[in-house]
């Protein structure tokens, strides 16, 4: 039998995968169409203080191997949230796995200002389970304010990761963008100033144009490039930050499949999320976890915290 | 209820007009669940492993089986398009918060194109649960090719009123000439009435119109674009009226495809 069980930065998960901010809803909206057993932890959706409308539509477009997008971060503010997002994903999927089994919640957040980000920290620190850990949302592509502007110099990262660092003692995550010349700063900069773990890769910046209405198809003119296409990015990513620190690594990007996960896994990650794969196939993230097992066994691993970084060379 | 997913048989996959297809699938979980305005997300053979599912409204639930009629559109539906009976088809629903099934008067169904699809379901549910009023149907199209099922509505019995962008079936002009000297003529009898629409956005809102400006109840199936179907993504959303009275955006996929004509915020 494998021990799947993975230490994220202090957040202890009974298997190594967990879902994509941003693609998971809330918690609840796949329940009935995936197995939440085999999650170690579900992302919500990022959230700030305040509610936020998002971007106008159109608001994503299918392109081959993937899926642009510029949701823009709409959300219904901390507090509501709290009182009514977080109890829901309780009750319906405590009502299909048991109130025990309920995965831990990783929270997406974001703000426009650093004293917003530590502010929805410290609200969500209150909250208790399975509120459990924080992914600090500094790279999204789809904003003006906020998000993408904090994490693109590693002074302002730095800045924003210990005003977090201070709000909260929940283990705390740092999701890097893809769009650097070298991601080793940016993550030394997270581990320097008390992030507990990094996660990587959040969307690559893109755009797509119809060309019969000479316009680009998203409102937001461009979004970020998800899906089956930037796998190897993700891949490539995580290894160079597996080496630059010694924070564990949430991984993903294009993860399809549990060789998708093993790859990421092996080039340094702890745990993996699946994202845009569960619109096609919400069952994905079970099979994930159903695939790390297999892999684990006919391998040799007796756990699949043994894969971390274990490339032959 | 819980969406989940069905492996499903195509029992049927035949023209309904020229670019409109009929695809009958074996579901007999989905086909027990399903009400008329709910939708359904099909992962369509032929596409690469990674492509986005497509929504599909349900024409017919019945008898184990679920009827989708669709429009050949864009690469996801020409893939399904040359999908051969016999194929499985993995499908996701139930989907969504679809029509009432119930109706305080005359239940005018008001459809576009291949926006008739659901309002058949409705059709057929409300006769089968019996209405005190008959419902009746009010289809547009550019032409006569792009007016759909109208055997299936004779066979039930439904009366139905046509137009035709050039003429060349029914009343020349839009669907709303023939709706409001129906209108007209329910206000004249006093008679109450219901709209039930679906199809493209500028009919979706001269009935939305017509139904807050008679203070009626109108119910407005909306078509968008989507990821993910359940609530997850964002993707599909559209501003309305919220409980609190306040605008939001809500998503088409989980607190729709119907929305109350009263909330919506048409921009």
């Amino acid at each position: 039998m494998v021990d799947l069980s993975v230490n994220l930065g202090g957040l202890a998960m009974r298997t190594p995968v967990t879902t994509a901010s941003g693609t998971f809803g809330y918690g609840s909206e796949y329940v009935g169409a995936l197995d939440y057993a085999k999650l170690g932890a579900v992302t919500a959706k990022g959230v700030r203080m305040e509610p936020w409308p998002g971007n106008a539509m159109p608001r994503h477009s299918e392109v081959f191997g993937g899926l642009v997008n510029a949701i823009g971060l709409q959300g219904p503010g901390v507090e509501a949230f709290v009182a009514h997002y977080v109890p829901h994903y309780v009750d319906t999927v405590g009502e299909v796995v048991g109130a025990a089994n309920v995965p831990p919640m990783i929270v997406n957040i974001w703000g426009g200002s650093i004293e917003e980000y530590a502010a929805v920290a410290a609200r969500l620190s209150e909250a208790g389970a399975p509120v459990a850990a924080i992914e600090m949302n500094v790279s999204c592509p789809n904003v003006k304010a906020g998000g993408h502007t904090f994490g693109q110099d590693p002074k302002v990262l730095s800045e924003v990761v210990k005003a977090v660092r201070a709000a909260t003692k929940l283990p705390l995550i740092v999701k890097l963008a893809p769009n650097v010349p070298d991601i080793a700063p940016y993550a030394k900069a997270c581990e320097d100033n008390g992030a507990d773990a990094l996660a990587l890769i959040n969307t690559i910046p893109a755009m797509v144009i119809d060309i019969e209405k000479r316009r680009p198809v998203l409102a937001n003119r461009t979004g970020g490039l998800s899906g089956r296409c930037v796998h190897p990015v993700a891949v490539k990513l995580v290894h160079d930050a597996h080496r630059a620190v010694k924070l564990p690594i949430l991984g993903m990007g294009g993860v399809y499949e549990a060789k998708d996960a093993i790859e990421l896994m092996l080039a340094g990650a702890t745990a993996v999320a699946v994202g845009t794969a569960t619109f096609t196939a919400p069952e994905t993230a079970a099979k994930v976890c159903d695939g790390i097992a297999a892999y684990c066994e006919r391998h040799g691993f007796a756990r699949a915290s043994d894969l971390t970084g274990a490339l032959d060379a | 209820m819980a969406a989940f997913d069905e492996q499903c048989e195509i029992l049927v996959h035949t023209e309904a007009g020229p670019g409109y297809r009929y695809l009958v699938l074996a579901a007999p979980k989905l086909a027990a669940v399903l009400v008329p305005g709910q939708f359904v997300h099909v992962k369509v053979p032929g596409l690469e492993a990674s492509a986005l599912r497509r929504p599909f409204s349900v024409f017919d639930a019945d008898d184990g089986k679920v009827t989708i009629l669709y429009k050949v559109v864009g690469r996801g539906t020409e893939a399904l398009s040359r999908t051969a009976v016999g194929a499985a088809v993995n499908v996701l629903g139930p989907l969504g918060y679809g029509f009432p099934v119930t109706c305080k008067g005359v239940p005018l169904l008001v459809g576009g194109g291949y926006g008739v699809a659901p309002l058949h379901f409705l059709a057929k549910r409300l006769l089968a649960q019996g209405v005190a009023d008959a419902p009746e149907l009010f289809l547009g199209g550019r032409t006569k090719d792009d007016l759909l099922a109208l055997d299936r509505f004779a066979a039930l019995g439904v009366v139905t009123h046509l137009a035709t962008n050039d003429g060349s079936v029914g009343a020349k002009g839009f669907v709303t000439e023939p709706l409001d000297d129906r209108l007209i003529e329910l206000r004249e009898q006093d008679k109450p009435f219901e709209l039930f629409t679906c199809g493209p956005d500028g009919l979706l809102k001269a009935v939305a119109d017509r139904a807050t400006g008679t203070n009626r109840p109108g119910w407005i199936s909306m078509d968008r674009h989507m990821i993910c179907g359940v609530g997850a993504c964002f993707a599909c959303i559209q501003k309305i009226k919220g409980a609190d009275g306040q605008p939001f955006n809500a998503r088409c996929c989980v607190n729709g495809p119907v929305f109350a004509a009263k909330d919506i915020i048409w921009e």
